[in-house]
């Protein structure tokens, strides 16, 4: 690209060709038919091109479910692991390695049911990492269990006679958990608000953790339908610091309504003031919050003389 | 009592010092009075003077114990002797209790035999009268059972000192030992500092009063005084339990992450490091559970770190999904499972080895594992160095067991010399081998390469389900057979560079003892009894479980009878409804007699106590109908 010999930078990077959005595709993906799993998919490839993420530097870390099969579908490296254990393993990777882009990505099921221990703690932790919890309300892998964010009275396989109990609000935890940094929603059928949303993730210094709330037209069609279709549906979130999309995608929605992201006690009353209709948007936004990949990384990079030194000192102390 | 009167007792009674070889002490109170403290102190006291020494922890379950109960007794055992000492031994010589209660307990368990000192708190006796009463009867049943009994105001002697006797007797009572032990004041008076630097100069001198009185307690008042000659040590020595060495390994082996939940008797591993691991380059996590311990180490270990788990074995329970994980994707990692009694939280501060069979097969599916089992404080030192190298060299978990005995256990040893050697080599980050794929298994050896993120063109996706070589998931049957085959062989390939076993004792015989971890001093001191007195017996002891070390079948066939001595439980044969036929073994036994085919016993119990020579001893005397005791 430049043919001189740089002895004064580095400029390496310009004989990088750009990547595409090709070179973040791996196999082709096996969700279903009309799954919304394939737009946030497209999107998260796009963002990582936008973004000129190196693959090698990216790592997207999985659970089990419909939504874990995600990271086969990346050219980058990935890890598909335990059931509800994503978000541990995220951690350890980005503990030590700050140089790796690490997403997460989680299901129902898997962040709110089976790994919500590690949820509450994973936010309390606030390594900077991308969480996306595809939340479409019912457990798809294993065909049709209730799920923790089921609807109340939902028919499903294991309560053929109606869901017994209301469903955890994921937004509505998250901003009640200590530490909490970042907390948006999105749907998976408005790819431009879906996009704006990964990008304002990315961007977050610290835990961003988006819901997007995805359709499963096998197993919650009947749910799905007439809310994708109801302009009503949907109230955005709209600020100067939020999700911003461009004025044209704006005119489409019915509802809006202002929200600062900066306060907290408004974002948890407005999951309560919104419950009749699907709020997307920024609830909440802390750039300030402590990270816990700061302390991980603090002592890297020390030399093998001073380890040395560090276990000497400390086996002075047994010395006879 | 006048000065002239006082002169004279103390040449008496004070200056005669009987030389012995040994001795094994026990200090005994309620909790929270320090018993630990004291006895910790005169191992370290007689192991910087040149003594061999082993330390094992009495602890009761509960923190606090009420007082003055049987089942409240805590305390501790120092056994020190002029040679090397590898194990707590049998009966007590010398035992020091803070109330006579807690010494029912010990009692029970055979600790002690006739003709053991019992220095006793005497302030009982004039208590309230219940007490007091409880007091004389305990004086007179242990009389009866000849004990040599020695009444002490400890109390009174403190109260001397410090206003609160309950803080200070500890040391005062190590002050008396010293005297009685001829332990090096100098020393003694370092070890108070030591302990107390941080409470500030007035908290030192009161203990250092109080050692000073004890010692001079002693000289004046006690008719029994021993020396135990030391051999002097070639080179620098270091004395520590288990539980430390296992933190200075950790470090050692250049281990960045050591990821963790609290749980006895693993935690005080990272204790003992939590400062100064930061300064070697590494952190301690805590995390919210042992599965997320586990988990984010696993991490760690993707991404190029790799990281040590340490937990017990209620945690190696809920740890076992994710060590399953670790087999099939292929993840290095180190797991210490430092073992106490089970099943469930079993006996949370006591001795077993009972994980050995959970860790082995304890996966969904085939995940054979990498198990290795130090047997001394110095191996917990050195096994955890050779376990990462082992865990990224095999791409594979691998478990070090110990157990509450090692882990509390306290013995000199060399100084290891910190080799940077033992350090991993910097991240590679370098470009994956173009063609090479992220589990091209060898199929000699079933060892792939292990592409760490950042490295490019090694990009993959890690999977706990059946994988191809390019770690896609698999669909067709062929690749799960292929690679569950190359999984296992990577157990022959490490076999393939073990040694046989060493023989203690002569290569053919009787009787053949088999160990594993904590135990080995004590089989070995028993065989030793035992072949004094003429038994054709001798031991082994395995220190690689999977893959196990090579020539076991052929050692074997050289003895009439092979056992294993093993702190677990087995039935023994004619309690209700035993029989050959049904009989459950002992876990090493049952891995042994499946490997070899060859009727291996075993001696086992589950008493929560580290095993003692003298129950070794009597078992072989059994076994080969000869008289072997002294």
């Amino acid at each position: 690209m430049i043919s001189i010999k740089p002895d004064f930078c580095d400029l390496s990077f310009a004989n990088d060709e750009l990547l595409g959005i090709e070179d973040y595709e791996s196999s082709k993906a096996r969700w279903c038919s009309g799954c919304g799993a394939h737009t946030i998919l497209h999107n998260v490839q796009q963002l990582c091109r936008d973004e000129q993420l190196p693959p090698e530097k990216t790592v997207f870390v999985s659970g089990i479910g419909c939504s874990s099969r995600f990271p086969h579908y990346m050219k980058t490296y990935g890890f598909h692991g335990l059931h509800g254990r994503a978000l541990p393993v995220a951690g350890g990777i980005k503990f030590r390695r700050p140089d790796l882009n690490v997403f997460v990505i989680t299901g129902d099921g898997d962040c709110c049911s089976i790994g919500a221990g590690h949820w509450v703690h994973a936010i309390r932790y606030n390594m900077k990492m991308v969480v996306l919890l595809f939340d479409n309300s019912i457990y798809g892998l294993t065909k049709k269990q209730t799920s923790p964010t089921s609807p109340l009275g939902i028919h499903t396989n294991t309560h053929p006679r109606g869901s017994v109990l209301p469903p955890i609000h994921p937004i509505q935890s998250t901003l009640g958990f200590s530490n909490v940094s970042f907390v948006a929603q999105t749907v998976d059928w408005k790819p431009a608000h879906l996009y704006a949303t990964l990008k304002k993730a990315y961007d977050h210094p610290g835990l961003a953790f988006v819901r997007i709330v995805q359709r499963c037209p096998i197993w919650m069609k009947d749910s799905y339908e007439p809310v994708v279709k109801d302009p009503n549906a949907i109230t955005l979130l709209q600020h100067e610091n939020g999700i911003v999309i461009d004025s044209k995608a704006t005119q489409k929605f019915h509802n809006l309504k202002e929200h600062d992201p900066s306060d907290l006690i408004k974002a948890r009353e407005l999951v309560e003031t919104t419950k009749d209709t699907t709020p997307i948007g920024l609830f909440y936004q802390n750039k300030e919050a402590t990270r816990y990949d700061e302390y991980g990384a603090h002592n890297m990079g020390i030399s093998a003389e001073d380890k040395t030194e560090a276990i000497n000192t400390l086996m002075d102390k047994y010395a006879i | 009592m006048e000065t002239t009167s006082e002169s004279i007792h103390s040449e008496t009674i004070g200056m005669e010092r009987k030389e012995i070889k040994e001795s094994i002490i026990e200090i005994v109170s309620d909790s929270g009075e320090g018993a630990q403290k004291c006895g910790q102190s005169l191992g370290i006291i007689s192991a910087k003077m040149g003594n061999g020494v082993w330390t094992v922890e009495i602890i009761p379950s509960e923190i606090r114990p009420p007082a003055r109960s049987r089942e409240g007794a805590s305390g501790i055992r120092v056994r020190m002797g002029t040679d090397k000492i590898t194990n707590m031994g049998g009966h007590a010589d010398m035992v020091v209790a803070l109330n006579e209660q807690v010494l029912y307990g010990r009692i029970k368990q055979q600790a002690y035999k006739p003709g053991t000192y019992l220095l006793i708190e005497n302030k009982w006796a004039t208590h309230t009268e219940e007490t007091k009463e409880a007091y004389e009867q305990s004086i007179k049943e242990f009389t009866e059972l000849g004990y040599n009994i020695i009444e002490i105001p400890m109390e009174k002697e403190c109260l001397k000192h410090v206003s609160d006797a309950r803080k200070g007797k500890n040391m005062w009572v190590l002050g008396l030992l010293s005297n009685i032990y001829d332990r090096d004041l100098k020393l003694a008076e370092e070890q108070i500092k030591a302990i107390f630097s941080k409470k500030g100069e007035e908290i030192i001198q009161n203990n250092l009063d109080l050692l000073h009185a004890g010692y001079e307690y002693a000289k004046d008042n006690l008719p029994m005084h021993f020396s135990i000659p030391t051999k002097k040590r070639q080179g620098d020595y270091v004395v520590m339990n288990g539980n430390e060495a296992l933190s200075l390994g950790v470090m050692s082996a250049g281990i960045e992450v050591c990821s963790m939940y609290p749980i006895t008797p693993a935690t005080s591993a990272t204790h003992a490091m939590a400062a100064a691991l930061e300064n070697a380059g590494g952190i301690i996590h805590q995390a919210e559970d042992e599965i997320a311990a586990i988990g984010f180490a696993v991490g760690a270990s993707f991404g190029g770190k790799t990281a040590v788990t340490i937990t017990s074995g209620p945690g190696i329970a809920l740890k076992t999904e994710f060590i399953g994980l670790a087999v099939m994707a292929e993840i290095p990692l180190v797991i210490i499972d430092v073992q106490r009694g089970g099943p469930s939280t079993g006996l949370p501060t006591k001795v077993e080895q009972g994980d050995l069979l959970a860790v082995l097969y304890g996966a969904a599916g085939d995940a054979p594992k990498i198990v290795l089992a130090p047997s001394t404080i110095e191996e917990c030192f050195h096994y955890i160095i050779l376990a990462r190298k082992i865990a990224e060299t095999f791409r594979s978990p691998v478990f070090v067991l110990t157990d509450a005995n090692l882990a509390t256990g306290v013995q000199p040893f060399p100084r290891p010399k910190v080799n940077p050697e033992w350090f991993p080599g910097p991240l590679d980050q370098s470009k994956w081998k173009e063609g090479l794929r992220a589990y091209d298994w060898d199929p000699n050896t079933g060892i792939s390469k292990r592409p760490i993120p950042g490295q490019k063109g090694g990009m993959y996706t890690l999977t706990g389900l059946a994988h191809d070589e390019e770690s896609h998931v698999a669909y067709q049957p062929d690749v799960n057979q292929r690679g569950a085959e190359s999984r296992s062989r990577k157990l022959a390939a490490l076999g393939n560079t073990l040694k046989p076993p060493e023989i203690h004792g002569d290569e053919k015989g009787d009787l053949l003892l088999v160990g594993w971890g904590s135990t080995r001093g004590a089989i070995e001191e028993a065989v030793d009894m035992a072949r004094k007195n003429g038994a054709k017996v001798s031991s082994i002891h395995l220190r690689f479980l999977s893959p196990m070390e090579p020539g076991i079948k052929e050692i074997f066939k050289n003895f009439k009878k092979v056992m294993t001595v093993e702190i677990n439980y087995s039935d023994t044969v004619g309690q209700p409804l035993i029989t050959e036929d049904n009989r459950r073994y002992a876990q090493l036994a049952w891995y042994l007699r499946a490997q070899t085919l060859i009727d291996v016993d075993c001696y086992s119990n589950v008493y929560g106590q580290p095993m003692s020579p003298i129950r070794i001893l009597e078992r072989i005397e059994q076994e080969l109908g000869q008289t072997l005791m002294d």
